[in-house]
């Protein structure tokens, strides 16, 4: 008997496969059943109305994209009101992402959503600090610590830490967020990026810079991944540039236990759907019973800490 | 306080589903100097679609062109007795040029329908549609529901020379009363079509306007609209990566109850209010 679930914490998912916060809504119901998915993972929301950034808000770049969004929110109430319901009638867990520009509304907003219908909550904690330099908190392990401490006590749910791959301290700042009491890490945000038209000279973002996503981003948060895996007990999501079966079997073997997708599903929308029938049958020709027998098999021989945690190209 | 942004859409049973099809494609050819027009062999269950909706298309691979995010693109035709979709695009980029590699027997991914497309009420029986150029294809499927619904129709079709009037003949056949403006005849001025509006009102009446894509025709058509009190609709575009919903990148600014709101085109339009739209 194939076993797809797998363990995030004290959270089983049916299976592995999910998707990225900010690529999934409510709307993904009308292309497919969203309980063939392992869970749910919504945008990002604020506690206040915020309208995002302006357009172009997307650009394409060879083979993936760049994103400035901004996290337009409808505010902490209308999600309440209604989005958390729409879940309810799915059996998937709802992962709820929240956000906020310091510590203390962090945590109140955390708070407001610990509500029933929610089973963790996701803290995007790689958009800015306003309090500290503007920096995301997830750019550095001291603010990286001091807000998840704040989220640990405004909450009693499983908490997800987003990191950033804008970071020269990735294992750094993922031991902060497990000391601090994170329940998984989901490895990672996008990385900050720019294109410019070289007819206009202007950038091709309305906000000048913005996030890259897509297969070109996958090798840099698999490395992330890997490393954060490597160092911390807590389980690790894998996100960033998968696009196929093979992408999610890699993530696993290289020590994720799920993975979120989200700019492939823009390009094939029951792209999850696929990935999660194409992983069982690839466990039923390898021969393997569960996921777990995949999860941080890399064969990386015996290699120095020195090596796997390093932050600098070679 | 009010709403900054429409509610999250209540996604019940009377929501359509989106269907992801890989068609067949039956021509692809040029029909004057700068369009294609597009036939695919498409299944039933994707052409029950309103006028002004919208497919997102997995624009195919070939050498050097390699788009990446699919592309929004207006229904200019679709016929369920004949099992046919019809998209009339210029190449104006990588997508569209990617499109124009594609040759009788090929595949191609859409998705869709997708949008809110143009309602035509019950008592609007006189119509009025005004476009410039490639705008044209998005009001066709219009004129052939106008039909359908036995709607006098007539359209204001604006472009740079009658070598590039497109779809003009097919307007005509419809039964539509075709008034064809060039700037080589120097008669597309807003001046003219306003004079033009003007005398259409005055002798038959008009019930309703629709129009897309041009800025200078929606703030006439918006000021003719207010001092006649007559109601519109326009068909925008936005540039979409996710086009149902989900990413919130296609979002344009609308007058709404003396707010200005961000709404999504690719789901609560790409059809909007004309007196709410603005230009950009």
């Amino acid at each position: 008997m194939l076993d797809l679930t797998t363990k995030i914490g004290t959270l089983k998912l049916k299976n592995p496969i999910m998707p990225a916060s900010g690529t999934f809504s409510e709307d993904l119901a009308r292309v497919f059943d969203l309980d063939l998915i392992g869970a749910h993972v919504t945008k990002t929301i604020t506690r206040e109305k915020r309208s995002g950034n302006p357009t172009p808000r997307v650009c394409e770049v060879r083979g993936s994209m760049l994103n400035s969004i901004g996290i337009p929110s409808k505010g902490v109430e209308a999600f309440l009101a209604n989005v958390i319901p729409f879940y309810a009638q799915y059996d998937a867990p709802l992962i709820v992402s929240i956000s906020a520009g310091s510590a203390d509304e962090f945590a109140s907003l955390c708070e407001d959503v610990s509500v029933p219908g929610v089973a963790a909550i996701e803290v995007n904690i790689s958009c800015p600090n306003i309090e500290e330099d503007g920096k995301a908190f997830a750019m550095r392990p001291s603010t990286t610590e001091a807000v998840m401490r704040k989220l640990r006590n405004a909450t009693d749910l499983p908490l997800w830490a987003k990191l950033t791959p804008n970071t020269g301290e990735t294992t750094e700042v993922a031991k902060a967020a497990e000391a601090a009491g994170a329940d998984a890490l989901v490895v990672s945000n996008t990385l900050l990026a720019m294109a410019i038209d070289i007819h206009t000279r202007r950038p091709k973002l309305g906000n000048l810079m913005g996030g890259l996503s897509g297969p070109a981003f996958k090798p840099i948060a698999l490395r992330m991944a890997y490393q954060c895996a490597k160092s911390v007990d807590i389980p690790v999501i894998g996100c960033g540039g998968i696009s196929n079966l093979e992408d999610v079997i890699e993530y696993l073997i290289a020590g994720a236990v799920a993975v979120q997708v989200g700019t492939a599903t823009f390009i094939e929308p029951k792209i999850m759907v696929n990935m999660v029938e194409g992983l069982e049958a690839y466990l039923k020709t390898q021969g393997l019973q569960t996921v777990s027998q995949l999860v941080g098999s890399v064969d990386d021989g015996e290699v120095s800490d020195g090596l796997v945690f390093m932050e600098a190209a070679p | 306080m009010r709403t900054m942004a429409l509610e999250t859409p209540d996604i019940g049973d009377e929501v359509k589903p989106i269907h992801e099809v890989d068609c067949v494609v039956k021509s692809n050819a040029p029909v004057n100097g700068e369009y294609r027009l597009l036939v695919l062999d498409a299944p039933l269950k994707i052409l029950d679609c309103e006028p002004g909706q919208f497919f997102h298309l997995l624009c195919p691979i070939s050498g050097n062109l390699q788009p990446y995010l699919r592309r929004p693109m207006s229904i200019y035709g679709y016929y369920p007795d004949k099992g046919e979709l019809h998209f009339l695009y210029k190449v104006t980029g990588e997508g569209t040029a990617a499109m124009a590699t594609m040759k009788k027997g090929d595949t191609f991914n859409v998705l869709g329908p997708l949008g809110k497309g143009f309602d035509i009420l019950p008592n609007w029986q006189n119509l009025l549609l005004v476009a410039r150029g490639v705008g044209l294809a998005t009001l066709a499927p219009l004129a052939l529901e106008a039909r359908r619904l036995n709607r006098n129709l007539t359209a204001i079709c604006s472009a740079r020379s009658k070598s590039v009037l497109m779809s003009l003949d097919y307007f005509r056949d419809l039964g539509v009363n075709v008034i064809a403006l060039t700037d080589e005849e120097a008669t597309s001025s807003v001046g003219n079509m306003r004079r033009i509006i003007e005398a259409l009102i005055a002798n038959e009446g008009v019930d309703a306007m629709y129009t897309c894509g041009s800025n200078r025709i929606l703030k006439l058509l918006q000021d003719v609209g207010k001092s006649h009190r007559i109601p519109g609709q326009i068909a925008l575009e936005q540039q979409m990566a996710c086009g149902f919903g989900m990413c919130q990148c296609c979002v344009r600014a609308f007058h709404r109850e003396g707010l200005i709101v961000n709404e999504r085109v690719c789901t609560e339009g790409p059809v909007f209010d004309l007196q709410e739209a603005i230009g950009c």
